[in-house]
């Protein structure tokens, strides 16, 4: 993975006493906090409902277990002993004090870490896919992408006052597992009929209040044009994107309102003008940062290859347990006798999302013991480790198991992206935890969850999205009205290859019947599906008003 | 009735403005607001830039006999109301997931 210069070293240090600085200044009041909160936010530093919360960055989700060792320090010595992942593949804290935030900056400039860019109108954590240079269906690791794009954003002076907000993914695979079409900027490696790698590049995409599913702006582009590439959709936004208006202000209003040929022909001029003035990486530079990301050596940390067979455990019962885990928590390698393996931090009846110290303490040594030294988080809250010898499996779910962390349901019902909501966030209008908490609860009691099979729920507290509500198989929205929770359903979203928006599908539902209902969808599902057809198909294939009909029944 | 609810500056806590002027984490001594005089207080209350990172009003109403709400609960004199009554609650308390954390701990 990438490690600092000298010239990394010392920027965020001093980044660091810059804040330490602006911190003091506020507390002596020589800082209003109209004029501090501009500062803190872009430290990462936001003020939610029950304390300050801080956003830390980590770059397209890829952790060194000593960084996570310091992310369970930071919990422990700052915070409450937990912190939460977020759908940037970034770690929140819920509680530290402003006045120990400097100290905390320190801490995490000690490990490479920072909380720079994670908040504010500016180019924020580029994400990608968990599996990058592990998947079995990647065309090469989209990393070295990714922290080219990070260096080249990082303080980039043009764009640290945008409009708003900016989000780039990268994905390498046919599968979409960076919801990169919900992205401001999405990227998707490919090759062209000449066996040539570059980039489709999307544009346009997003969430929030007015969501987009991103359109190509340009089919293929040369690796080597990426960065003058992305600097000429990024100034054709700075400049013609709305600033009057916060709600009209992100790059797919301005898409949509231009249309897509004129925003390519805009863009294409910029590009023109750029393409050959330096942007662009020289060659040997971006085979320099390629090297960081090189795959390790996978036979290095193996135990003697044993068949699968030989290292199951004896007991009929912890077989079965552990073989449901393996099949819904672990994917296929690129590298034979290898396996991915997902941590859900998914248990039922838990806060989607959150881990505490000591489990990032496990993961931490499992990521040195068995994954080659990386971890990952995912846009979906939960941890990966990506380089797992098949004979090393058991070992690694016994852990797991002890450490509550091993529920076998990645990517099914219970396996719930779900925002802070109002338990936390100070935009929400209703709380999103407890609704995923009895979601799941509802699931386990039926004892079913894998006979569902996929079936992505996702909930947001606010419009605002951050639950990726829009793009759920099942998506639910939290809204207010006078006072009281209720929560709107849409269905059909998809964030994966078959992206889709989610379709509203009726009046909103109280807190108490919201889980009924969901219940019920399944209850149609399983009784309507043909074969192995997933949710999200049934309901392509049966539409709207037949689950909707579910729905609403009793209700 | 109106009360003045912030967060300290200094950690982020929850607190509320006082009859005596000073920023308190008891709702119960927060000074009840009635038309007329909201504004000066929250002015009074906002001026205090050095300690406080956010100040504004919230509806609250005395707490009903009726509602048999314990004792020494902290709410036990006032409590949230109107529309933003579920948020100013979970802020008094502490975040209904996590019992263990906020005002709402026994040792939080």
């Amino acid at each position: 993975m990438y490690r600092y210069d000298e010239f990394d070293h010392t920027f965020v240090r001093e980044r660091v006493a810059e804040f330490r600085s602006q911190v003091e200044r506020r507390l002596s009041g020589d800082l209003t906090e109209d004029q501090f909160k501009p500062l803190r936010l872009m430290n990462g530093v936001y003020l939610q409902l029950h304390a300050y919360m801080l956003r830390v960055a980590i770059p397209y989700g890829t952790l060194s277990p000593r960084q996570l060792h310091a992310l369970a320090d930071i919990a422990d010595k700052y915070d409450k002993g937990y912190g939460h992942l977020t759908t940037r593949q970034n770690i929140q804290f819920n509680w530290p004090a402003l006045v120990d935030i400097p100290d905390l900056l320190d801490d995490l400039a000690n490990v490479e870490m920072h909380a720079i860019q994670t908040s504010g109108n500016c180019i924020r954590n580029v994400t990608t896919d968990q599996y990058a240079g592990a998947a079995a269906d990647e065309i090469e690791d989209p990393r070295p992408w990714c922290e080219i794009i990070r260096q080249w954003s990082t303080l980039h002076p043009e764009f640290s006052f945008l409009p708003r907000k900016f989000k780039i993914a990268v994905n390498a695979s046919e599968s979409d597992r960076a919801a990169f079409k919900f992205h401001y900027i999405g990227l998707r490696l490919q090759k062209n009929d000449a066996g040539k790698t570059g980039f489709e590049v999307i544009v346009g995409g997003g969430l929030g209040r007015t969501p987009y599913v991103g359109m190509t702006i340009r089919e293929f582009l040369p690796p080597e044009h990426l960065l003058s590439y992305l600097e000429a959709v990024l100034r054709v936004y700075n400049e013609r994107g709305r600033r009057d208006n916060l709600y009209k202000a992100r790059i797919k209003i301005l898409v949509n309102a231009m249309g897509l040929e004129a925003f390519r022909e805009a863009v294409e001029e910029e590009w023109l003008r750029l393409k050959d003035r330096a942007i662009d990486l020289p060659e040997e530079e971006r085979a320099r940062i390629a090297a960081y990301f090189s795959p390790p050596s996978l036979l290095s940390k193996s135990l003697p290859s044993k068949a699968l067979s030989e290292i199951e455990p004896a007991k009929e019962e912890a077989g079965a347990r552990f073989q449901q885990w393996r099949k819904a928590n672990t994917v296929a390698h690129k590298a034979p006798g290898h396996r991915i393996v997902n941590i859900s931090l998914k248990p039922v009846g838990g806060a989607p999302g959150d881990v505490t110290s000591e489990q990032m303490r496990l993961i931490a040594g499992l990521g040195e013991d068995f994954s080659h030294g990386e971890v990952r988080t995912t846009h979906e809250q939960n941890f990966c480790l990506p380089h797992v010898h098949e004979s090393n499996l058991y070992a690694v779910y016994t852990a797991l198991d002890v450490a509550g962390l091993a529920t076998p349901n990645i990517g099914l019902a219970s396996d719930i992206i779900a925002c802070p909501g109002l338990d936390y966030c100070n935009l929400a209008n209703t709380r999103s935890i407890p609704i995923a908490q009895r979601i799941a609860k509802r699931v386990a009691a039926r004892g079913d969850e894998e006979k569902i099979g996929e079936l992505k729920i996702k909930i947001s507290g606010c419009i605002n999205a951050c639950g990726h509500h829009h793009v759920g198989h099942i998506g639910i929205l939290g809204v207010d009205k006078k006072g009281e929770e209720f929560y709107q359903i849409t269905l059909g979203g998809s964030a994966a290859e078959d992206a889709a928006i989610g379709e509203i599908v009726g009046r909103g539902l109280s807190s108490a019947e919201v889980v009924d209902a969901v219940e019920r969808l399944i209850d149609f599902y399983t009784h309507n599906k043909t074969g192995d057809e997933r949710f999200l198909d049934a309901y392509r294939r049966l539409g709207a008003d037949a689950f909707k009909e579910a729905i609403y029944a009793n209700a | 009735m109106k009360i003045i609810t912030g967060n300290r500056l200094s950690d982020g806590r929850v607190v509320y403005f006082s009859a005596a002027g000073q920023w308190s984490v008891d709702m119960g001594s927060a000074q009840r607001l009635h038309d007329g005089e909201t504004e000066t207080v929250l002015a009074a209350a906002q001026s205090l830039v050095h300690e406080i990172a956010d100040a504004y009003l919230m509806d609250a109403d005395p707490v009903n006999p009726s509602d048999n709400a314990p004792k020494d609960d902290m709410v036990s004199q006032i409590k949230p109301a109107g529309r933003t009554h579920i948020r100013e609650t979970i802020r008094a308390a502490g975040p209904t997931v996590r019992p263990d954390l906020g005002r709402q701990a026994k040792n939080p």
